[in-house]
Order: structure tokens, then sequence, then C-alpha cells
């Protein structure tokens, strides 16, 4: 124990007097070379340890992933279209894919719905009362999807019947004389997932919530008063006057919980992993890169997963662009 | 700047925001009490569950499978209370092993992987802030791009490199990770900060002789402390929350973090079953702690418009 706390210190220390003094051996190489070569090359040095550290874990390994999709389990040889076809034929995959879909369509949906039902009446509040408000809805943000899962057996525990009930949801159904439920087995409707789907909910509000707020406070209140001399009601003037104005906000939210949604992973790992049907790609792609050992067909489903990205990373590249056209 | 959010780590130099004057009720202080009511059962609903969790972590294991934790906590004078689940979970291998040395291990791996990442990726946003140079825009471009990018593209080929490199299971090979995966977002942070700071402050240090090197230690670290701090919170909290990368990096073991253990801890269902809240509160303490303390630069760094792929 005490030769790893060692470790760590030495980590921390060693990588800290490290990278100082080799951007200072770069910056000094840099100097060494004359007149315009010096302003050439600088600039690489200062930048080229962060750019390295991207291309070995991320744009390396992503071109190495979509060549092992081509290949078989343990990435010895090509197999040419074998495991797109393996995926996309598996049924039990395209319930996976079917699963993720409904993630998407009601995770960010009612987490920037939440966010801004308690952005906008918490506005209200004196601002003490409106900072403890959000500190608690905010607070579950830091928790881990581990711990939050972990939190949530005090609402979807199940006992066997006969026995006391431990958790919120069945203690309610037995007020009723009702049987209890093993929520997490509970496939109709996907309830299940839907069970935890409020886990992830739970944890996102509050960001959401934060953004909004930050965004419903800059709105020029000229505009809001402008509508209410033209006579709109409070219910107008927030669709049409608020909304419009915040919508970008509303769109970075949805698109910051859309992509954690997609490669949704630790909630479902740690609570049913998988089983009665609720299962989704990223934990997928665990089971067959880990449990399976089949590269080629975990390869397939990131790249499947990739491609499913792509059309927000063009989003986030123009946004970007706008903005910076806009400084 | 930035039209969509006003108070981000793009905007150092905010101005003071016009208090909106409360008329027709919707101001500061204008809630009517059934805004007031629902938002303190929202509130309450919102910590329930964590509520929950932390009257069971000290009951004693007879009386956590005999009733739900309202029973104890409606109850309080009536029920018996124990520390000894933190002190078993904490010193035994209920866990695989105990939480105190997962705890440790998540210390050893979060504090690397957060400190050593910032002063990368604030020599390359200067880079990209105040240097001029060929391809700037579009590497530039492609760190933006990568935000989105799932890191799950980087595991097959990491775990295949790492296994042949015999990394895996490493401290080393988690913060090389880590490292990696937080640099796009630690760059893109860092450079809209920066490049909100007066250029006049860097013109004319450059007038005076300075360096690329003495203004980046001298003036532009000093003044982006509040996003350095972001930065630091947000990939703390990321990493000390992390699952996935610790489970494929770094496995079960002597070297298990806290996550991990108390993930592997949620499969019993005999002895140590009653384990678990406290185990839970053990792995989410610092990130409650780390947060309630600096929520004003978490939410800093947030507002920055940030995503993290």
């Amino acid at each position: 124990m005490a030769i790893k706390i060692l470790n760590a210190v030495i980590a921390i220390l060693g990588g800290i007097g490290g990278a100082i003094i080799i951007f200072w051996i770069l910056n000094k190489l840099a100097e060494s070379l004359k007149g315009r070569w010096e302003d050439r090359v600088k600039p690489w040095m200062f930048a080229g340890p962060a750019i390295l550290a991207i291309a070995v874990y991320l744009i390396y390994p992503a071109i190495v992933t979509i060549q092992y999709s081509f290949a078989n389990e343990d990435s010895t040889a090509y197999v040419g279209f074998k495991n797109y076809v393996d995926v996309l034929t598996d049924k039990t995959f395209l319930q996976v894919l079917f699963n993720n879909v409904l993630w998407i369509v009601i995770v960010p949906a009612l987490t920037v719905v939440l966010g801004l039902g308690v952005a906008v009446l918490a506005d209200r509040l004196r601002p003490r009362g409106e900072k403890t408000a959000k500190t608690f809805i905010f607070l579950p943000m830091a928790i881990s999807m581990v711990g939050a899962a972990t939190i949530w057996r005090t609402i979807y525990d199940y006992q066997p019947q006969g026995t006391p009930q431990t958790g919120v949801l069945n203690a309610f159904l037995g007020l009723f004389n009702k049987d209890p439920v093993y929520w997490y087995g509970t496939d109709t409707l996907h309830l299940n997932s839907l069970l935890l789907m409020i886990i992830l909910i739970w944890t996102q509000v509050g960001y959401s919530m934060v953004l909004l707020s930050a965004a419903i406070k800059g709105v020029p209140e000229d505009t809001v008063e402008a509508g209410r001399i033209d006579g709109a009601g409070e219910r107008r003037i927030f669709f049409s006057i608020i909304i419009p104005q915040i919508w970008p906000t509303v769109i970075t939210v949805f698109i910051t919980v859309l992509i954690g949604v997609m490669k949704v992973f630790d909630v479902v790992y740690v609570t049913t992993n998988g089983a009665y049907n609720t299962d989704v790609i990223a934990r997928r792609f665990y089971d067959e890169l880990y449990t399976q050992g089949n590269n080629g067909y975990a390869a397939a489903i990131v790249v499947i997963l990739l491609i499913a990205v792509i059309p927000i990373l063009i989003y986030q590249v123009r946004h970007f662009r706008a903005e910076e056209a806009a400084r | 700047m930035t039209t969509t959010i006003q108070p981000g780590t793009g905007t150092p130099a905010e101005e003071p925001q016009i208090l909106k004057q409360s008329k027709m009720g919707t101001g500061a202080g204008s809630a009517t009490w059934p805004v007031r009511v629902g938002l303190l059962v929202l509130c309450v609903a919102w910590m329930i569950p964590a509520l929950g969790m932390l009257v069971n972590s000290f009951r004693p294991r007879d009386e956590q499978f005999a009733s739900g934790w309202w029973t104890a906590f409606f109850n309080p004078f009536g029920s018996s209370w124990t520390i000894s689940n933190y002190t078993t979970v904490l010193t035994s291998d209920s866990a695989g092993i105990p939480m105190s040395q997962a705890f440790i291990n998540s210390l050893i791996v979060a504090l690397p992987a957060t400190v050593i990442p910032i002063l990368i990726a604030a020599f390359a946003a200067y880079s990209f802030t105040f240097m001029q140079w060929k391809g700037r825009d579009v590497v530039f471009v492609i760190i933006v791009g990568l935000l989105v990018v799932p890191n799950q593209v980087a595991f097959v080929p990491l775990v295949k490199l790492y296994s042949g490199l015999g990394l895996n299971g490493t401290f080393i090979a988690v913060w090389l990770a880590h490292i990696g995966f937080g640099m796009p977002l630690a760059v893109y942070i860092l450079r809209s900060y920066m490049s909100g700071l007066p250029t006049a402050v860097i013109e004319s240090a450059k007038i005076d002789g300075a360096s690329h090197f003495t203004t980046f230690w001298r003036l532009i670290m000093p003044m982006s402390t509040p996003a350095l701090a972001s930065f630091a919170i947000f990939q703390f909290l990321w990493v000390w929350n992390d699952l996935l990368v610790a489970l494929i990096f770094l496995g079960r073991g002597d070297n298990t973090v806290a996550t991990v253990a108390l993930q592997g801890l949620q499969g019993q269902t005999g002895a140590g079953r009653e384990l678990i809240p406290a185990a839970g509160y053990i792995t989410i303490i610092v990130p409650i702690i780390v947060f309630l303390a600096l929520q004003r630069y978490f939410i800093r760094g947030m507002t920055s418009g940030a995503v993290k792929g």
C-alpha cells in the first residue's frame, strides 16, 4: 500500500516535472533554430504533446478499430463484411439497437423539459432559495452511475413475496395488498428500461437546469417587457419570447445528453447487466470484447456507434465554426 | 463570443447581469405558494433515494432486511444503529478488496490523471490561441469533432496494445488512457477561455520582448486559473466516477478502484449484501465534497458549452 501511494506521488511529481522539462527542452530546441524557423516550429512544440496524446489514444485506435471490424475474432485475418452481417442480422442485437433508440428518444427530451421546468420555477424564488433548490437538484450530477444505481435500490428493491419489502415502490404496492414486483425483470412495455432511464435522468436534470437557467437569466428584460405591453400572457411570453431566445442552449443540452445516452453503459451494466431485455449497445460491446473475446464483432459495434455519432459531430463542428465567426 | 450561454469560461470579463425587476409575477421572489410547494416536493423527491441509502448504511443487517429504511427514518429511537457496515466493508474483502484500499486506489488513479493533462493542454491551448501556424484551425476543428466521439472507439486496439506491453491492470495504463481521453475537452475549455483574455496584455508583453515561454508562465497561466480549475474538477469527477475505463484497463484485483469494487458488491445476494449502502457512500463521498466545495467552478466549466464524448 505504501509503495502504491509512493508510486502515485512519483507519478504526480514526475508527470508534472517531466512535462515542464519536456516543454522547456522543446522550447529551447525551437529557440535554437534561426529566424523564421523558430516561429514555424515553436507552435508545434507547444501543441505537440497534446496532439500526440489525442493521436495515440483516439485517432489511431479509431482507425485500427475500423480495420479490426473487418477482421476475425482475434484480429488475425480479414473476413470482409462478415462482422457487420452478423451484427445486423443478429435478432438480439437489433433488440439492443431498439432499446438504445428508446433511450435516445426518451432521456434527452425528458431531461431538457424537466430541467427547463425547474429552471423556470426556481427563477421565481429569492436568490437564496433558488440557490438551495438548485443545489439539491444538481447534486446527483456529482455521483457516479454506479453510485446512483446503488442509491436507487432503495426505491426499486425487491424481496420475495411474503417477506418484508425494502424498496419504496414495492412497499407502496404492499399498502394496496398487491404482490411485489421484480422491477428490473419486468419488460412489459419496457418498464424496466424506463426505470433505468429514470436513474440517468435523476443525475442529468441538474446539468440541464443549470445551463437553461443561465440562458433564461440572459434573456433581455425589454423583449419580455415588449411582449407584455403588446398584451401577451405569461404562457405566450414563455413560448413565443423566452423559448426562441434560449433555443441554442436547449439544443446544446439536448446534444450533450444525447451523446451520453448513445453510449450509456454503467447504469445497465450495474443493475441488470443487460438481462431482461434491457441491453444497450455499449454494454453489448463490452460483453463482446471482454466476455466473448470477439474483437471483430465488438469493433463492428463500435463502428456502428461511430456512424451514428457522425451527424452530431458535423453539427458540433458547424456550431463551433459559427461561434468562432461570431467572435 | 458565444451567444448561446452567457456565463461561460469563454467570457472571463463577465458584465454584471442586469437584475430582472419583479413585475407581473415572474421576477425573483415572485413565487406563488404552489410554485414553492412544488419545488419543495421536487427537491425532497430528488433527495429521497440518497436519504434512503444513508439511513440503510447505518442499520444492522437483520434490520435492513426486516423492514424498509423509512421504518428507521420515522422511528429513529426505536431502531438500532451501527457503524459496523462501514468498518466491515472498509477492512474486509467482501467487495473483492477492502473498500479502504479501493478508495486509495481511486485517489491514486484520479489525482495524476487530473493533474498531468492540465499542463499539456494549457501549452496546446496557448499555441492554438496566441500563435499563428499553418493548419492550426484544421487541427482544432478535428479536436472539436473528437469531443463527441465515444471513447469506446479506442478500446479494442488499446487492450491489444496494452497486453502486448504488459500494461493491462497497471495504474500507468489508466493514467495514460485518461490523459488521452480527457485531452480534447481540456484543450477545448482552456482555449475557449484563453481566447477571451484581453489581447492587449499579450501584445504589450511581446513588445517588451517577452518570449512565448515567459508569456505563458508569467501571464497566461495565472490569468487562466478559473478555467484550469473548471477543467480540473471536471476531469477529477469524471475519472473518479468512471467505471468502464477502470474495468477494461485495471480490472479486478489489488488495483481495483472504488466504483468497480462497488459494482462487484452489487451481485451479492447472501452475506455482504448489507454492506452495499455503506460501500456506496464511501464511493460517492469524495465527488460530493468536491462538488459542494467547488460548485462555482464546476458550473463555469459546464456553461462553457463543452461536451465530452
